[in-house]
């Protein structure tokens, strides 16, 4: 049994320790805002935060996050709420076919966190790591550097969120 | 999740147990008087909603359910064609909900590839809106009594103009419902002045879901009893399993059976490729299971297919006799007459599609019929490849489209729902999910063809082109259904080939052979890729050997503004994207326009430093006029794309802000194509694997783009396509202008980092 929070919610998982993360919070939690692209952390689709720090869930054994907190894109609303970084890509309508924004978003919500007002350069140093194939990287940009700056609320599931239990086998 | 039962519910007759009466809006699409069959409603429409067409439903709340039978893969499919019923339905926006449809041949073509969506169905969904207002209008007019032309609908409500008393949608839906369909001919169309949705950026109805990761694209399809399959395929088209030891397979946890897939005959058009399944309880399971699988397959014919040397045979085949498309004037006798002379061979590489999302279907087989969930782009072509390959009437197979994440063409073949059926056929009914790793994805595509081309021209003393012959070499994508494919198509060179528009004498265009060994597919734009970039890239050559503005050589080629006739020149079968040529004709005034929109918007022959320079592109495709200028910085070996202008006409436009987006995205993919793309083959199998040796364009590599839309024509053209094939020669051609070299020979990474 591997022990690990994910959006708040405490979850105790008999799988394999090398599963990668992705595939259990896809399979066996059921949150499928976080997708699969390449498996080899070339695309960063399948980006999720541990310990608030992004990293690609596709190639990190399940083990490894062991009672770590996981923040998905399931998690960074709100409740009904957008996050600002999820108001931004509505507001600059970034998604084509929406499925590499997960990753992107999750990449986006780090980068501001820690760099309220990005420079160019640090949105690609950022962001480079997330590949989408419908080429929306100049929305991207721009609905980045609508949210920097802003005097925002940054809501932290990690802490924000009431602790629950629940087990899966 | 629907089951089949569910599916074929008749919601009409169970909420009116009437059957006289009813509605129908039949295959042709045409509104029909006395149409009373019975309504195909998809699952996703609650069954109090009546419906008034098959693309329509209206429940007595209001609430209006607009079928999309078109797939979404990025284009905005299921917001474009909603906005052009509900504008005309004169429906409240925020009272939509789009269904999206299953696979059905009444609704036409579902086909989603070749830019078509809009340009085939604008009217057809200006006709169903219309349609179903003049039977809430009518409806209304009864209720009170009053002559129809005394009402009229406005924002979801029925007004009576004279005393102003109004009935809601909801309010009329079952009357409405009842009443016989109108004819075609007794519609009234909106005025284009009046239209509310059509012609703006309407947000698309997915942005929300899409931003929390609320989504059902294929990989998400969830059935419950489902097992998860992951399957090692043949490396070799035409090949065969010889050895097979699953030993280590079945001993890992998780693994519950190890199955084959026999192969189909060659050509086997979009059949499963041969392979050997691992169905596991999860996805991690199978592919840890398939790893472990050791076999031995036999190559076949086409084991000695290496890509490099092939493209050395194609550039010899451009020197052997072709066939003659397009001829016009004497061109041997004004390259003799001018001996000025410009020649130039140009090859792109294979490409694969790589979409974020790979190919992925969810099946169950049993004795009732077979039901498939798939990120499909023709979810009709999925249900006949299923039915034919397990000899199951097509009726009786149901095909749910999911959202695609990407396709690019790639979806538009069905061999993953094949594998999928042909799985779940073996194990009894089970619920099969096949997820195709990115390995898979990259290594087992229809790929968009290799190529190479030949350019001549001769010019005159005042470097004016005088004669021009082009010649194209590509295995064509025919080879799926013919072995006898070893020449490209009428239709492939009706891609941007034989339509060539520039104002000549002396011109002659031909093919040459090209024999296949690999999957050949569709890959978005596709000729169009590499004839854009080969006659843009030759015009560029052209102005450099005059001495002149490759902007003002390329006017000068263009020439007079005048509809081009083809036919005039020897083109026998010219395929104009499926549009007659008395509606889309081919306009010099048109890409005269984009040329000098975007040259001005690019602020073209302004000064930039040493190391950086302009380039420029235009191309017609899919009825539309895209134009393209590029700047470049060339330094240290290294280019960098700085800024792109492109000015796309493709004329009405239902949602600018999603024609904008799909140049942005036309505009990267043909950066991918044009700085790094390239699908190697050895010994018949392709050798890259993954984002890491297959690289698309990432952020960093990003220019500042600016679009620009022009509208030359009252009908829509293409949009998804367009605006691919100007990119990578506007790259190429900048180059030169920085100092660089000419690059002929695609991608740019294997002459300059990138």
């Amino acid at each position: 049994m591997i022990n690990i929070t994910v959006n708040g919610q405490a979850q105790a998982l008999d799988v394999a320790a090398d599963t990668p993360l992705l595939w259990v919070i896809r399979e066996q939690l059921g949150l499928t805002g976080t997708k699969f692209g390449c498996g080899i952390a070339q695309c960063g689709a399948c980006t999720v935060h541990l310990n608030g720090t992004p990293i690609r869930s596709c190639v990190t054994p399940l083990a490894a996050a062991a009672g770590a907190h996981i923040t998905t894109i399931e998690g960074i609303a709100n409740n009904d709420k957008l996050h600002p970084v999820q108001e931004a890509w509505v507001a600059e309508q970034v998604p084509q076919c929406g499925y590499c924004q997960s990753g992107q978003i999750m990449s986006a919500v780090a980068l501001l966190r820690d760099n309220a007002n990005p420079s160019d350069q640090d949105i690609d140093q950022a962001m480079s790591g997330n590949v989408c194939r419908c080429g929306m990287y100049g929305r991207i940009r721009k609905a980045i550097k609508t949210v920097a700056g802003s005097p925002v609320q940054m809501y932290n599931p990690e802490t924000d969120a009431e602790s629950q239990e629940v087990q899966h086998g | 999740m629907e089951t089949i039962s569910q599916v074929n519910r008749r919601q009409f007759l169970q909420f009116t147990g009437l059957v006289s009466g009813g509605i129908m809006l039949g295959a042709s699409l045409n509104v029909s008087g006395q149409a009373n069959k019975l309504i195909d409603v998809p699952p996703g429409t609650p069954s109090e909603a009546l419906a008034f067409n098959l693309f329509v439903q209206i429940s007595p709340d209001g609430q209006v359910y607009i079928v999309v039978h078109r797939s979404e893969m990025g284009q905005g499919i299921r917001t474009g064609l909603p906005q052009v019923v509900a504008d005309e339905l004169e429906a409240d926006w925020q009272r939509i909900t789009v269904v999206q449809g299953l696979a059905n041949n009444k609704y036409g073509s579902q086909n989603t590839d070749g830019s078509n969506s809009i340009r085939d169905f604008y009217s057809k969904m200006r006709e169903m809106g219309a349609a179903a207002r003049a039977m809430l209008v009518q409806a209304a007019a009864n209720q009170w009594q009053v002559p129809v032309q005394e009402c009229f609908a406005n924002q979801h409500k029925i007004i009576h103009k004279p005393t102003g008393k109004n009935l809601g949608f909801g309010d009329v839906a079952v009357a409405a419902a009842l009443l016989p369909v109108p004819k075609l001919a007794e519609l009234t169309l909106k005025s284009s002045d009046d239209f509310k949705y059509i012609g703006k950026p309407v947000p698309v109805v997915d942005l929300q879901n899409f931003v929390t990761g609320d989504t059902e694209f294929g990989i998400d399809v969830d059935l419950p009893g489902m097992v998860y399959a992951s399957i090692q395929r043949c490396p070799v088209v035409g090949g065969h399993l010889k050895t097979l030891d699953s030993k280590a397979t079945k001993a890992v946890k998780g693994v519950l059976a190890v199955l084959t897939i026999e192969p189909t005959p060659l050509p086997a058009a979009f059949n499963a490729l041969p392979g050997v399944a691992v169905i596991a309880d999860n996805t991690w399971a199978a592919n840890q299971g398939r790893e472990k699988l050791k076999l031995e397959w036999d190559a076949g014919a086409n084991g000695t297919h290496d890509s490099d040397e092939y493209m050395e045979t194609l550039k010899k085949s451009l020197q052997s006799d072709g066939r003659v498309v397009r001829s016009k004037g004497d061109v041997d006798r004004a390259f003799d007459a001018h001996t000025h002379h410009v020649s130039a061979q140009y090859t792109v590489p294979y490409l694969a599609h790589a979409p974020m999302e790979p190919t992925i279907a969810t099946a169950v087989v049993n004795e009732q019929g077979i039901e498939i969930w798939t990120c499909t782009q023709n979810p009709q072509a999925t249900r006949d490849a299923v039915a034919a390959k397990l000899e199951v009437a097509p009726e009786k197979i149901v095909v749910h489209v999911t959202l695609l994440g990407g396709a690019f063409g790639r979806k538009s073949k069905p061999d993953y729902a094949v594998e999928a059926a042909l799985l779940s056929k073996q194990l009894g009914g089970k619920p099969v999910k096949v997820t195709w790793t990115r390995e898979d994805d990259i290594q087992f595509d229809f790929y968009h063809a290799i190529s190479a081309q030949q350019y001549k021209a001769a010019l005159n003393e005042n470097g004016k082109v005088i004669a021009l012959e082009g010649r194209t070499a590509f295995p064509s994508i025919s080879s799926n259904w013919s072995l006898d494919a070893n020449f490209a198509s009428d239709g492939e060179v009706s891609l941007g080939f034989v339509d060539m528009p520039f104002e000549l004498d002396n011109l002659r265009l031909q093919t040459h052979r090209a024999d296949t060994h690999i999957r050949i597919g569709w890959m978005r734009s596709v000729s169009n890729i590499q004839h854009g970039f080969a006659i843009n890239s030759f015009v560029g050559e052209l102005a450099q050997a005059a001495g002149r503005d490759s902007r003002e050589m390329l006017l000068e080629l263009l020439g007079s503004e005048r509809m081009i006739d083809l036919s005039q020149s020897g083109v026998k079968k010219y395929g104009n994207y499926g549009e007659p040529i008395e509606k889309h004709p081919l306009d010099i005034s048109r890409f005269r326009a984009a040329v000098v929109a975007v040259t001005d918007s690019a602020g073209w022959g302004s000064k930039t430093t040493a190391d950086e320079g302009w380039g420029l592109a235009v191309h017609r495709s899919f009825v539309s006029y895209v134009a393209i200028a590029t700047r470049v910085k060339v330094s240290k070996g290294k280019v960098e794309v700085k800024e792109v202008h492109c000015v796309a006409d493709c004329g009405l436009v239902v949602n600018p802000d999603r024609v904008e987006a799909q140049m942005e995205g036309a505009v990267i993919f043909g950066l991918s194509i044009a700085l790094m793309g390239e699908i190697k083959v050895k010994n018949g199998a392709v050798v890259n694997s993954n984002f890491h040796d297959y690289p698309v364009l990432r952020i960093n590599q990003t220019p500042a783009i600016t679009v620009t839309l022009l509208q030359g024509s009252e009908i829509p053209g293409g949009v998804g396509e367009p605006g691919v094939p100007p990119v990578a020669a506007s790259v190429t051609n900048a180059i030169v202008a920085a100092g660089g070299p000419r690059i002929r020979d695609l991608p740019i990474s294997g002459h300059l980092l990138v």
